[in-house]
């Protein structure tokens, strides 16, 4: 391991290491370890899209017809803690890999082997997490919120918390590297607030992956002690207090959300001003709302709790913190609509997903804001209305734009262009058949249809059909997306030029496409007119 | 696009949705409805919810509206050439200002709804629910002052629904009817049977999971915890049957828990709640004799 880590430095423009196993395996280089956690995280989104498509199946018409409703639970559980754990995180974490040593100019994560070891872990983490459906018992079924007692009445919480125990290891070793990496590696003159707005937005996020994680894996392992070794932190027959595991679980479930979208709101802040051929506007006031919303973040965590029954002074307050959100969320879509204003605009599939993404994800912002109103939350709270916000904000906002990213760097990650008719096919057909599968759930929950049910009452009918409709639809069209990524890797005539797109701007343009296996052995010169928001000046 | 344009669209769109959401008076649930129930009860969010949606309503209108026009305007294939700017403070603050203004009005209002909503005082009667895995437990704890003496009971999804809703039962779920209404797994055996126009305090606990009542019509849900007394109120102001469901996953049967609220007139409410307590007495006293003197019968 020591000659394969100092290899590097004693021969300069070399290319990856020749032997599978070697380069894959033992990697060190932050491109390849990016393309891993990529690939992961794909085949992690078609096996949580999987469970999603059995929940959809089972909910087609009134009645049970395909699954048992414990399976049902099962899948609803499955479904969360493999999107969220396995395909939205570690894809944010893949595009950091690639593109933040590119972005500041850094010929490297700063620590290369714990970028290894933090990668390696997912497979193993999942592989145990996904073996308890096949095991005597099953899989958890009490929801990946895992409140107790439900969540200690499965057979599989230890494997399960095992599984969360080193997926957050995982987060955090992923965070402190990206955090070491944008302080201490970045190119003379790439100051702090010349950084672009993606790598602002991870540098945040990863704080809050340092400060929340801990507390996930506090909360999960007194939930292991409750079970296996005789405490009582949530046992009330033993003087503990449930709720005490929804605080902490939601102290580090809100700022989780904003880890799935504040990288999010840093792509779509690269992907816009490329096809507007136009700075974004209001550089600082963008830098400036994400770190507003991220401090927000840990004052909030109550308004998942709104039914609970919390003194009015708490509800008061939670409610209060999270209107709040909305001002600096605000002025992100305000700005990221001025960027488009006065621009010269062109729509290949990057940019589509991007303004999909602001359209789409205010749409769930609004619903938030509307949950955020206590007295109607008592109203919308455990049902499809939450439902269809939290995928809103998860499907349409931090999926597209990880989809965006995929086919915006793309060509600078394979050296060839995507199909850009099958992009644009991939684009509205995802576009239109989420918005079948979503915007129903709606009204379902208006209704007063609640989650996680297998089954439901006649009136629910037809909504439930259109939206299972919309399911397979969206479903099916990610398979289009699959082809499109194959078909760029290793089919694709089309070289891609080093600046691939024409408005892109940033350093990861000036290296040849494909990234070679080592970039920026000497440090980069900055040039203010080549970054991505133009001068900054006041 | 100009200015008239704008105007007409905003109205067209404002004529669609005030057909979609307008005049929403559903109890239950009906087939296809769109909104939220405007509720039974003295207390609900229905126009704080109204006034929410059509806040979102017009800013999407806004800054959507902005959005397409620039889409439209500004394409490069129009022979848009970008403008330089990236930067206007005076725009920034104007952006800032005005939904803190909004949200400070949606604040007044949601925080009033709050303070009635956790005002429990002056109740004229008690019910306490208890969730079970998979069952509700209603006790009537006081009315207008006096305790009630030993009624309660369990209330579980009727028979019907329940062999319709094993897997594979081949049965059709549209055939599960009361009167015309579809019930099913919205109908139990015993319903909760509570007095209209009369302040009812709940008091709401866990047996065994956390569970969550919820009746739409009621303006509310609440979970009931193990180990902790969780309390709400409801004044229903019109009789008839109102239905809901466990709202907090609770295991493999959470969706096979509802729940049924008769609100009935006081004095038809009395009535029922005199044959309550005289039959519970009378099964006490049977006990008791049981107990004494084992008989084979069991008047129960």
């Amino acid at each position: 391991m020591a000659h394969a880590a100092t290899h590097d430095d004693h021969h300069e423009h070399h290319g990856a290491p020749k032997n599978f196993f070697q380069r894959w395996v033992m990697s060190t280089n932050h491109k390849d370890i990016g393309t891993l956690y990529l690939v992961f995280s794909l085949l992690m989104f078609f096996i949580g899209g999987s469970f999603a498509m059995v929940i959809r199946a089972e909910l087609f018409k009134p009645g049970m017809q395909l699954v048992q409703p414990y399976f049902f639970n099962e899948m609803t559980t499955m479904h969360a803690l493999v999107m969220i754990f396995g395909a939205i995180m570690p894809a944010f974490v893949g595009l950091a890999n690639w593109m933040v040593p590119l972005m500041v100019g850094a010929p490297d994560m700063a620590l290369p082997r714990m970028n290894n070891l933090s990668f390696w872990i997912l497979p193993f983490a999942f592989t145990l997490m996904l073996s308890t459906l096949f095991m005597p018992g099953g899989g958890p079924a009490g929801g990946w919120t895992m409140y107790p007692p439900l969540s200690l009445q499965g057979e599989s919480t230890a494997y399960v918390i095992f599984a969360i125990h080193l997926m957050g290891i995982s987060s955090i070793m992923g965070a402190i590297n990206i955090i070491a990496t944008i302080l201490n590696m970045r190119a003379p003159g790439m100051d702090l607030l010349k950084m672009p707005v993606f790598v602002w937005s991870w540098l945040i996020t990863a704080f809050l992956l340092i400060a929340v994680m801990p507390v996930l894996a506090g909360a999960v392992t007194m939930l292991l002690t409750d079970k296996y070794f005789g405490t009582n932190f949530f046992n009330a027959a033993g003087g503990g207090d449930p709720v005490l595991y929804q605080h902490i679980f939601w102290f580090f479930g809100h700022p989780e959300v904003y880890i799935m979208i504040l990288p999010a709101f840093g792509i779509v802040s690269e992907i816009i001003p490329t096809f507007a051929r136009k700075p974004i506007f209001g550089y600082r006031a963008m830098v400036f709302a994400i770190a507003s919303i991220a401090f927000l973040s840990f004052i909030v965590w109550a308004h998942h709790m709104f039914a609970v029954g919390l003194p009015m002074g708490a509800e008061i307050f939670f409610m209060y913190a999270t209107m709040l959100i909305a001002v600096p969320t605000g002025v992100k879509v305000f700005n990221w609509v001025s960027t488009m204003w006065g621009g010269s605009m062109t729509f290949e599939t990057p940019m589509l997903f991007a303004i999909a993404f602001v359209i789409l994800f205010t749409i769930g912002g609004f619903s938030g804001l509307m949950l955020a109103l206590a007295p109607a939350d008592f109203q919308y709270h455990d049902t499809y209305f939450v439902v269809a916000h939290f995928h809103y904000v998860l499907v349409t906002g931090a999926a597209f734009s990880i989809i965006a990213a995929a086919y915006y760097w793309l060509p600078k990650w394979s050296g060839h262009m995507y199909n850009e008719t099958w992009g644009k096919i991939h684009f509205w057909s995802s576009v239109i058949s989420v918005n079948v599968l979503f915007f129903p759930q709606h009204f379902l929950g208006l209704a007063g249809m609640p989650r996680r049910i297998p089954d439901y009452n006649v009136a629910f009918a037809n909504f439930n059909m259109i939206s299972s409709i919309g399911g397979f639809w969206f479903g099916a069209s990610q398979l289009i997306f699959l082809g499109v990524i194959i078909h760029c890797v290793w089919f694709s005539k089309k070289k891609a030029a080093d600046r691939s797109w024409e408005g892109a701007k940033g350093l990861e343009w000036t290296v040849p496409s494909p990234a070679p296996h080592h970039t920026f052995d000497v440090p980069p010169v900055i040039h203010d007119d080549e970054l991505a928001h133009g001068h900054v000046e006041d | 696009m100009t200015s008239g344009g704008i105007r007409r669209s905003v109205t067209a769109w404002a004529a669609t949705a005030c057909a979609l959401f307008g005049g929403a008076a559903w109890a239950n649930p009906e087939p296809d409805q769109l909104n939220m129930t405007k509720g039974a009860s003295e207390w609900s969010p229905y126009a704080l919810h109204m006034v929410g949606l059509w806040v979102c309503v017009v800013i999407g209108i806004l800054v959507f509206g902005a959005m397409f026009i620039a889409m439209f305007r500004f394409r490069k294939s129009r022979g848009a050439v970008a403008e330089k700017w990236s930067h206007s403070t005076k725009l920034e603050l104007i952006w800032t200002i005005i939904p803190v203004i909004i949200l400070i009005v949606l604040a007044k209002l949601a925080t009033n709804g709050l303070v009635t909503f956790a005002d429990t005082t002056g109740s004229e009667m008690t019910v306490k629910v208890t969730g079970y895995q998979w069952k509700w437990r209603y006790d009537y704890v006081d009315y207008k002052g006096k305790a009630v003496d030993q009624v309660g009971f369990m209330s579980k999804l009727e028979e019907s629904s329940d062999r319709t809703r094993q897997l594979k039962s081949n049965m059709d779920p549209t055939k599960v009817q009361v009167d015309g209404y579809n019930t099913y797994l919205l109908d139990v055996d015993k319903p909760l049977v509570v007095p209209i126009g009369t302040k009812i305090r709940f008091v709401i606990v866990g047996g065994d999971v956390i569970h969550s009542w919820w009746v739409p019509a009621l303006g509310w849900k609440m979970d009931a915890i193990p180990g902790i007394v969780n309390s709400a109120w409801t004044n229903i102001k019109e009789p008839g049957v109102y239905r809901g469901q466990c709202a907090e996953l609770c295991g493999q049967d959470h969706g096979f828990m509802p729940i049924v609220v008769k609100a009935v007139p006081k004095a038809e409410f009395e009535q029922w709640l005199t044959t309550q307590q005289d039959e519970a007495k009378a099964a006490k006293a049977a006990a008791q004799t049981a107990q004494t003197a084992p008989a084979p019968a069991n008047q129960g």
